[in-house]
């Protein structure tokens, strides 16, 4: 599923080249990405394979020992921590695993947590959330701590947290590693409906083929080296 | 289960619970560590504080074997075992410097401790302390008042304290009578100057504020780590231990840590008390052999701290359920009762309620234990009613920007350890108000004004007696001329007695003051309207109620001028001009009747054995002028006093004591700082999860920063809030205890509030680096 | 799954007799359903007939089973194309990508290669079963849920074969197609 690239067809994000090592254990090794605007690609990889490291880079959460992450016309690595900071409150939104959602906050709360941070009113920003909320079909825990909601529920909640701001590029860090085959379903087909509906690219870090066939396409990593496969050129 | 089979079980859970202390791998070692210094600070400071009557009473030992001033019995008579003693005291730079002049009268003479013989006329034995301050630059301005031959060095015995300054200068110019004593003996009776029950009170309150936020730093030293503990428990409890057991193994852990923290406190306490000897806090140092924990006192703390740790460590069992797959909260959703937190101050008021109005300061004594007992209950209220209070407000708190919501959120889902960490600091704080209400109600009563007028003259030297007949003025010039002395004025002092009176039966003549000095310091005395030398006037006074009117010689009267013999004295003929004036207070507030005579009314020449004062007028902004000014009352004789004159006078014991209560609540305060740094510590390190998604999210460093602040800072302020009103409540019964009026000292509540606040800002910035760290990249990316 | 490819990329390992051929393929992909030894010798016959393979030698005696055969360049091309072609993803073709994976170590190929390009293949079919679940009806999700789980399985156990090559390169004896992954 690829489609020839035209010239003036320019990546929203991409990364070239990127390296980057912990202490001693390198966990990329020449990673290079691609992501245009509104797509949707799955990053696959064994555990350990750096696929977490890229989307940490990709997000410029980590700086890159080297290589350049470019996000449309800006170089991440030359941007300040503030800067960058106001780069993901404002353009950026995630979803991880587990364990994201502020535990003494509500789940509205939560939700209209990066909008505050963004400076929105708190009455706006709540009303706004409410509306997700209602759109990932988890009204019913608004009021609720994280602590009381189930895993799908509070996967959803992440998700609506992650695109309540309307990013441009939203990272997902195995959104349903926790979560069982159906509430994995769910969470995937409302998280790539509710993409496709605010024109949201997706960089999205799974080990499982079933969650990276809701991708466009997909990208393997392996030992910190991407290896974009494309069949249609053998 | 065997009995027998069971105790060994129960021993061998508490040695697991030990051993796992250590098995923790390095962050393990890490917390134990933390609490083996948190718990031997608290016991540190315990024995010092139980160290410190025994220190008091070794200070008193010593100053009672040198004693040297006997006053209320019969002198000796000179013989080959007496010396005579003068007393030569003196002050440099704010420090006091004990000073003596022997002189023996015979071949055994008796010996001071510290000394092996008496110097000789012109030499001087020194304290340490004292010849390494002639030594050094710092003293350059004394040397010229103890301008001596130093022969030897006064031994420890002879001290009070290592910093002491001290020297016994040899003379042989000494004569017995007026400030000069004859003795056959050094030392007497330590008479252990009682406190009375006033500040007998104070101290019990100071003791009881100051260690019971000490108990409450221990109870939480014993909890650092406290998570990690409790999944280890689950752990346990997976692999099969019991409930039971699972509270023995946490018995066992604490019982380490405590022990450890006694070690290490002991250890503490003997470093602390090798370095004691090398402060000197006003004026007073003690020796390190001097500080000794009460024996009975120090074995209390020896059984407490363990017992401590484990019912602290039961307790905080008792809050969770240990399963074998997690720990369970059972706090969550419990609604604090009032009613039992209410009780514990009310019961506490009411075991003080019998006691008000019945101490007094020359009263019988009181009993100790119903007032430490209520003191106590209040003190703890404060403890028992801030979760309730903290849960109560915050749960009513909503809105706010991001970094309040985070934090108020926070403290709506875990009240419990964030009232935990302040109340400790919160009781001391309470203590401290009430301590400083009590202190600046009964202030009066210690504190009472001089009379002294610092407009006129702000110091005064005194010469006892000696001087030879000479112009006043020349005396007054003497200090006139040193640099910073902007005026002086001087009154020779004597006495006149009709010719030929006899001694009453306590060997005194009836006699009148006569003050010799000319016009412009006799106007200091009395209120003249005009003057001119040659003149003479009298002060007549108010009689003393209850006593006749003092009857001053008669114009043209004979009279002898001077202390002497009969026969011995000059003789004088009162002149017939002698005005009566007005009387005024000298500047040191004192009234002077009698006669007044300019040096042309008599022939001062004549005269022998004055004594004299100088007034003087000092620039006082030049700290070297007193100094100066006490070399040349030195150069004139040792044994010249040399006053700064002060409108109000404090008891020093009074000082002390409230000196020793700041002191101490700074350092509770600091102490119970730490543990908060601890506390907040670990919290962070709990949340590093969230925190790191919330930078992913792209929260800002300051907002968090500001979250962490307002996290501490509610508590705080509530507790503060709490420890201002029930402070000010204990204070109250307190000052009506002691029959005075009960009104808040804002002040006091300012000062002390302000300490607390600035330890918690001061805690929360120094957990910032730890905060910034924690938001380093990467801390999304391991567990 | 071709016999005829699988003995041509046995054959490209090493010239092999044709008893040593079934007797090899029996081992490694019979799972219990030995080949006859008409199958062998017809299946060689077609491979000599097409130019894939040649009589490297014939050892002294009379019969078929003395001849050894050795593949020809035709062959080996067959066997490349072969093995970089994505098998249409289908329940149980597990025989022929374990087959793909053996030989492509066995000839020293990158089996990761082959591994990717079936990934990609499985996942086109997955994306495309996906986007049919999210139009159709209950039934159809259901038969598309089946058709992906299994699907997922074939890609996990390729995912699980990759990890472990290393360990299937040590029992094969060759040595691996990365050089750091190498096992003495």
């Amino acid at each position: 599923m690829t489609s020839p690239t035209p010239a003036d067809d320019r990546p929203l994000l991409s990364a070239v080249d990127l390296h980057k090592a912990y202490g001693s254990t390198p966990a990329l090794d020449g990673a290079t990405l691609h992501l245009r605007a509104g797509e949707i690609v799955a990053v696959m990889g064994a555990s350990g394979s750096g696929k977490s490291t890229l989307l940490h880079c990709l997000a410029g959460i980590v700086p890159p020992d080297a290589g350049q992450v470019h996000y449309r016309d800006r170089e991440l690595s030359a941007m300040s921590d503030a800067e960058r900071s106001a780069l993901r409150r404002t353009e950026f939104g995630f979803v991880f695993q587990f364990g994201q959602l502020v535990p003494e906050l509500s789940c509205l709360e939560n939700v209209a947590l990066p909008l505050r941070l963004g400076g929105t009113r708190r009455r706006v920003a709540e009303q706004r959330a409410a509306e997700w909320l209602g759109r990932l079909e988890v009204t019913e825990v608004a009021g609720h701590r994280p602590g009381e909601v189930s895993g799908g529920q509070g996967q959803r909640v992440a998700v609506a947290r992650a695109l309540v701001t309307a990013p441009r590029v939203l990272f997902a860090d195995e959104p349903t590693g926790a979560l069982d085959s159906l509430n994995g379903e769910q969470v995937m087909r409302l998280l790539t409906e509710a993409a496709r509906h605010t024109g949201a690219a997706v960089v999205l870090v799974t080990h499982e083929p079933r969650v990276a066939a809701y991708a466009d396409r997909e990208i393997v990593v392996r030992d910190g080296r991407t290896r974009e496969t494309v069949l249609a050129e053998r | 289960m065997t009995p027998r089979r069971g105790r060994f079980g129960r021993v061998a859970d508490l040695a697991l619970g030990a051993r796992l202390v250590f098995a923790g791998g390095r962050s393990g070692v890490s917390r134990t560590l933390m609490t083996v210094v948190g718990v031997g600070l608290g016991v540190a400071l315990l024995l010092t504080s139980t160290s410190i009557s025994t220190m008091m009473d070794g200070r008193s030992e010593r100053a009672a074997a040198r004693d040297d001033q006997f006053y209320g019995v019969d002198e000796p008579p000179p013989g080959d075992r007496t010396v005579l003693v003068a007393v030569a005291d003196t002050v440099y730079r704010d420090e006091a410097i004990r000073g003596r002049l022997l002189q023996p009268e015979g071949a055994r003479p008796p010996l001071p401790p510290g000394l092996t013989r008496l110097p000789g006329p012109g030499d001087m034995v020194v304290s340490p302390a004292l010849a390494r301050l002639l030594d050094s630059p710092d003293g350059a301005l004394l040397r010229p008042r103890l301008d001596h031959r130093i022969v030897g060095t006064i031994a420890d015995p002879g001290l009070a304290g290592p910093g002491e300054y001290a020297y016994y200068l040899g003379t042989d110019q000494l004569r017995a009578g007026g400030g000069t004593m004859r003795i056959d003996h050094f030392g007497a009776e330590s008479t252990g100057e009682g406190l009375d029950p006033i500040l007998m009170l104070l101290v019990l309150i100071i003791f009881v504020v100051l260690l019971l936020p000490i108990a409450v730093f221990i109870a939480a030293a014993v909890r650092f780590g406290g998570e990690a503990r409790d999944r280890r428990l689950a752990a346990l409890r997976l692999v099969g231990a019991d409930a039971a057991m699972t509270r023995r193994i946490a018995a066992g852990e604490a019982l380490v840590g405590a022990v450890l923290g006694l070690l290490a406190g002991a250890a503490f306490f003997l470093l602390g008390r090798q370095l004691v000897e090398r402060f000197t806090l006003e004026g007073v140092s003690v020796f390190a052999g001097d500080v000794r924990p009460d024996p009975v006192l120090a074995a209390l703390i020896v059984l407490a701290v363990p017992a401590v740790a484990v019912v602290v460590a039961q307790l905080a069992l008792r809050r969770i359920v240990v399963e074998p797959l997690g720990v369970v909260r059972r706090s969550a959703g419990r609604r604090r009762r009032l009613w039992w937190r209410l009780t514990l101050p009310i019961v506490g008021a009411a075991l003080l309620a019998p006691l008000l109005g019945g101490i007094d300061q020359t009263g019988a004594a009181f009993n100790q234990t119903q007032v430490i007992l209520g003191v106590v209950l209040l003190l703890v209220g404060v403890a028992a009613l801030l979760p309730w209070l903290v849960d109560a407000v915050v749960r009513r708190l909503r809105g706010g920007s991001v970094s309040w919501q985070l934090a108020i959120r926070r403290l709506q889902l875990d009240t419990e350890s964030s009232a935990r960490m302040v109340s400790g600091v919160a009781v001391a704080v309470a203590g401290g108000i009430a301590l400083q209400m009590l202190f600046a109600g009964v202030q009066h009563a210690y504190v009472r004004p001089t009379g002294q007028d610092v407009d006129r003259a702000q110091a005064m030297v005194v010469i006892r007696a000696g001087l030879p007949g000479a112009a006043p003025d020349a005396l007054a010039e003497r200090f006139r001329t040193l640099p910073g002395v902007d005026g002086a004025v001087a009154v020779l002092d004597t006495a006149v007695f009709p010719v030929g009176s006899a001694p009453d039966e306590h060997g005194e003549r009836p006699g009148s003051p006569l003050r010799i000095a000319d016009c412009a310091a006799l106007r200091e005395l009395a209120t003249l309207d005009r003057c001119a030398d040659g003149d003479a006037f009298q002060v007549v006074g108010e009689p003393a109620p209850g006593r006749p009117a003092r009857s001053l010689p008669a114009p043209g009267r004979s009279v002898e001028i001077g202390f002497g013999a009969p026969g011995t004295t000059t003789r004088w003929t009162v002149p017939a001009g002698l005005r009566t004036v007005p009387g005024r207070n000298d500047p040191a507030g004192d009234e002077s009747t009698g006669l007044l005579a300019t040096p042309g009314a008599l022939a001062p020449a004549t005269l022998r054995g004055l004594g004299g004062r100088v007034f003087l007028d000092l620039d006082l902004s030049r700290r070297d002028t007193i100094e100066l000014v006490r070399n040349a009352a030195a150069g004139i004789t040792p044994t010249a006093e040399v006053h700064r004159l002060r409108p109000t006078e404090e008891v020093t014991r009074f000082a002390q004591i409230r000196r020793a209560l700041f002191i101490g609540v700074l350092a509770t305060l600091l102490l119970l700082g730490a543990s908060l740094l601890v506390g907040i510590l670990e919290q962070l390190r709990e949340r590093r999860r969230t925190l790191a998604v919330l930078v992913a999210f792209g929260t800002r460093r300051a907002t968090l920063s500001a979250s962490v602040l307002w996290q501490t800072a509610v508590p705080v302020l509530l507790g503060l809030a709490l420890a201002i009103v029930l402070g000010t409540v204990l204070g109250g019964t307190l000052l009506a205890m002691v029959n005075q009026a009960v009104r808040p000292d804002w002040p006091s509540i300012a000062i002390m509030s302000g300490i607390a606040g600035a330890v918690v800002l001061l805690v929360t910035g120094l957990s910032l680096p730890a905060l910034w760290r924690l938001l380093r990249p990467g801390g999304l990316r391991t567990e | 799954m071709s016999i005829g490819q699988t003995f041509l990329g046995l054959l490209e390992a090493s010239p092999r007799h044709g008893y040593e051929l079934k007797r090899v393929y029996d081992e490694r992909f019979g799972q219990g359903r030995p080949l006859h030894y008409g199958q062998v010798y017809s299946t060689l016959a077609r491979l000599l007939k097409s130019g894939l393979v040649e009589v490297d030698g014939v050892e002294p005696g009379a019969g078929p089973e003395r001849k050894r055969y050795a593949i020809t360049a035709a062959g080996v091309t067959d066997v490349a194309r072969w093995l970089a072609q994505p098998e249409k993803p289908d329940t149980y073709l597990q025989n022929t990508l374990y087959a793909k994976v053996v030989l492509g170590l066995l000839t020293g190929r990158d089996a990761a290669d082959i591994l990717d390009v079936q990934r990609a293949e499985h996942l086109r079919l997955m994306r495309a079963l996906t986007r049919r679940k999210a139009d159709g009806d209950l039934a159809d999700q259901l038969i598309c849920d089946f058709a992906l789980f299994h699907l997922e399985a074939d890609l996990r156990w390729l995912e699980l074969t990759a990890a472990r090559l290393d360990q299937l390169a040590a029992t094969l004896r060759v040595p691996a197609p990365h050089p750091d992954r190498s096992t003495p």
